[in-house]
């Protein structure tokens, strides 16, 4: 039964299987024995999640929210990488930077709220701003650290073929520390997601952060409140696979060899 | 046969600083190595030989004295004196063409193109092009280093115990592979290695350096034809020779 | 320029860079430099700041504790029983990705608007990362350890005790580090939803009742202190064992 058990093909189908329905039915009959008439049992979430699909609600919010995700993810990407490898590659650089985002960091992005509302109004540019400024400290700190793990002799090789410093960090520095980077990018479109759910609780009106709050506010829906969050656990999970796969790339899968 | 000189070395002096203590390495190093010459470098392990040849290639500068290749002083890596290493430097996110291609970026396509496919075939990874190198064995690896290292046709081919960390029956394989390599393109070679019978196979001439502070104790001419017979008499002779220079008796 | 007053000198510069852009700005309403410190003392003045601050620390000690003590354990034998892991995998990724905020109804429901509802969105934003550091660790032990044991005539709970758990304590408790960080951001986002204390409820009600911007950038800079030296904190832990 340990670690070291060897387990069949078939085996990862079933234990999954038994363990998800034992459950639902954990739940299903947890809701029926309390009789509770508010939380909603397996059922009541799917007929809400229909509905949801039905009233065309579910796939506008999905989009809302991956639209603001990625946008923000986005910006985050374009400009911390770029930076994040900048500061890897001069450290003096690096020395008078890093305290300053050091103690920007630990600033929840939902701290932020009232100011980006004042700055920037209800509406889009808020939770995308939001979602930045949580994506972008993860992947600076990826990308530090990937820059300062490229080997040395990588770095030395390349200046024997006479690359000048640019075409250095451009062909060698890069590459070299693309799987780090990548490793960063997957820890900040997590955190993006639940980033975008958050803002959307405060500062907007749609998407489905705004669903799961709006659901409970208006009308106690709570099949809907948890229908919104079946939702958001299945697409965060469809987005971090998505970045797995990127990890098989040729040019980055020589980096992931002891991975899982 | 008078033979222009390639590199020459002279009253190099190095020493590493770590906190404040300051090791001597290099202690009036002196050396000529001729053009198209073939030199083996042996030394004890820790003497100072990678220093050495960091200092040739460039990325170390000597305390005093100087470095002189083609007449030229040393100041820096060049892509004219490449330096393969011991651990594989290949870049692991390029494919076989890629690494090859690497050093190449000045040069035109239709150039790259002739070189690359020139240097596969000269190495023996034909039909390995789109491979990467994690794909490829230790040995391969090396050979794809030695590949990539000729591709920009350096005038000095410096390498740093290239086999040590293949083993034994491949790197009888890469002896022969590079002599033969050697052969045909006539570099210059400097080849540092704490394996005497590797040196006495391989090389022209074979300087024998000190303990630390290193160096150049003695030099040896190998004047045995090729292919070297390692049972020949003079083959044992010159062996011998450069074991006693070393001070290591030859009995176990 | 000593090296070591070079990064004071930056923050200055942004300090200052701040001041200028608020007063060229034709809103007034953002805050400066100054008008921030001035909200600071103003918070000690009525003895809000160390309330408030203490109101937040204690929410996330509850909150973490909780989760390491149930998520640790829990993870460690996940990790360990193969055949565990697989059938638990696909719920614990389903339930990670949902952001702590959107437990909020539940957690109301549950535990109603209070100090109980705000412990518990920090308890489950850590417990999963806990958990799945805990599991990520115990799978991380090289095999030779754990033959090594075996070799020794080690028994499962021998083999838990003196071979997994040494083994895996690194990773463990840069995974705590982690968490730590991740329920300090937490924590601010509870506030501001469900109680009337500490610095999120700070950060809301300041502007909620009156538009005291300075008050609400003064929080963020002590939140933003605050959670570094609990970092810095836990980095000079991790060090500390470490080197034992």
């Amino acid at each position: 039964m340990n670690s070291f058990a060897k387990t069949r093909k078939w085996e990862e189908v079933l234990w999954p299987v038994l363990a998800s329905a034992l459950f639902l039915t954990l739940w299903h009959y947890s809701v029926a024995w309390t009789a509770t008439k508010v939380f909603p049992s397996p059922l009541a979430v799917e007929k809400g999640l229909a509905e949801l699909a039905r009233k065309g609600l579910l796939w506008a919010y999905i989009g809302d929210s991956l639209r603001r995700v990625a946008l923000g993810f986005g910006a985050a990407a374009v400009l911390g990488i770029p930076i994040g490898l900048t500061l890897g590659w001069y450290p003096a650089v690096n020395q008078v930077v890093n305290p300053v985002l050091e103690m920007l960091r630990p600033i929840s992005p939902i701290a932020w709220i009232p100011v980006a509302i004042l700055m920037f109004g209800v509406g889009d540019v808020t939770p995308v701003f939001l979602i930045f400024l949580a994506a972008f400290f993860p992947i600076v700190v990826a990308c530090v650290s990937g820059v300062s793990s490229v080997p040395s002799i990588f770095r030395r090789a390349g200046r024997n073929f006479g690359l000048t410093a640019p075409q250095l960090l451009a062909r060698v520095v890069f590459p070299a520390s693309l799987p780090s980077i990548i490793v960063g990018l997957r820890l900040a479109l997590g955190i993006a997601w639940m980033v975008v759910v958050a803002a959307e609780m405060v500062a907007v009106d749609s998407g489905l952060g705004y669903l799961v709050i709006d659901a409970r506010n208006s009308g106690k829906r709570y099949d809907l409140v948890v229908a919104g969050m079946l939702t958001i656990g299945i697409i965060g999970l469809a987005l971090d696979l998505c970045f797995r796969r990127l990890r098989n790339l040729e040019s980055v899968r020589w980096g992931f060899r002891d991975d899982s | 046969m008078p033979v222009d000189t390639k590199l020459s070395a002279s009253h190099l002096n190095f020493c590493y600083k770590r906190d404040g203590k300051t090791t001597q390495v290099l202690s009036d190093v002196n050396l000529i190595v001729g053009e198209g010459e073939f030199l083996c470098i042996v030394g004890p392990s820790g003497c100072g030989k990678s220093t050495l040849l960091s200092t040739f290639a460039g990325f170390l500068s000597p305390n005093s004295g100087e470095v002189r290749i083609d007449g030229g002083v040393v100041s820096g890596p060049d892509p004219r004196r490449i330096l393969v290493f011991q651990e594989p430097g290949v870049f692991p996110w390029l494919t076989v063409e890629g690494n090859i291609e690497f050093g190449l970026f000045r040069k035109p396509r239709a150039e790259r193109q002739r070189r690359i496919a020139h240097y596969i075939e000269l190495v023996g990874l034909k039909g390995f092009e789109k491979a990467y190198p994690a794909e490829l064995s230790g040995g391969m690896k090396q050979r794809l280093e030695v590949a990539r290292a000729l591709a920009v046709n350096p005038d000095i081919l410096l390498l740093d115990e290239p086999f040590g960390a293949l083993d034994s029956i491949t790197r009888l394989t890469m002896r022969r592979e590079l002599l033969r390599i050697w052969r045909e393109e006539r570099n210059t070679v400097i080849f540092v290695t704490h394996d005497i019978d590797e040196a006495v196979q391989l090389a022209d001439r074979v300087a024998v350096m000190s303990g630390r502070p290193t160096n150049i104790q003695q030099t040896f001419l190998i004047d045995i034809e090729h292919p070297r017979d390692i049972s020949a008499p003079r083959y044992l002779e010159l062996r011998n020779a450069i074991l006693e220079e070393l001070g290591i008796a030859h009995y176990v | 320029m000593p090296v070591r007053l070079r990064p004071i000198v930056f923050i200055v510069a942004l300090l200052v860079l701040w001041h200028f852009a608020v007063i060229r700005s034709s809103t007034h309403l953002l805050p400066g430099p100054m008008e921030a410190l001035g909200g600071i003392a103003d918070l000690v003045r009525h003895g809000l700041l160390v309330k408030y601050v203490t109101a937040s620390l204690f929410r996330v000690t509850w909150g973490f504790v909780a989760a390491t003590v149930l998520a640790i354990p829990l993870g460690l034998v996940i990790g360990w029983y193969r055949r565990f892991e697989m059938a638990l995998n696909p719920l614990i990724q389903i339930f990670r990705p949902i952001s702590p905020l959107a437990w909020i109804p539940m957690a109301i429901l549950w535990f109603g608007v209070g100090d109980l509802s705000a412990v518990f969105l920090i308890f489950i934003s850590c417990f999963f990362p806990l958990l799945l550091t805990a599991i990520n660790s115990v799978q991380r032990v090289p095999a030779v350890y754990v033959n090594a044991g075996r070799n020794f005539g080690m028994g499962p709970a021998s083999l838990i005790y003196r071979v997994l758990y040494p083994a895996a304590l690194p990773q463990l408790i840069t995974g705590l580090r982690i968490t730590l960080g991740i329920a300090w951001l937490v924590v601010v986002a509870a506030e501001m939803i469900s109680v009337n204390s500490g610095l999120g409820f700070l950060i809301v009600d300041a502007r909620n009742a009156g538009n005291r911007y300075d008050l609400v950038v003064a929080g963020m800079l002590i939140i933003g202190a605050i959670g570094c030296l609990l970092d810095l904190g836990m980095g000079s832990f991790q060090l500390d064992y470490s080197e034992n």
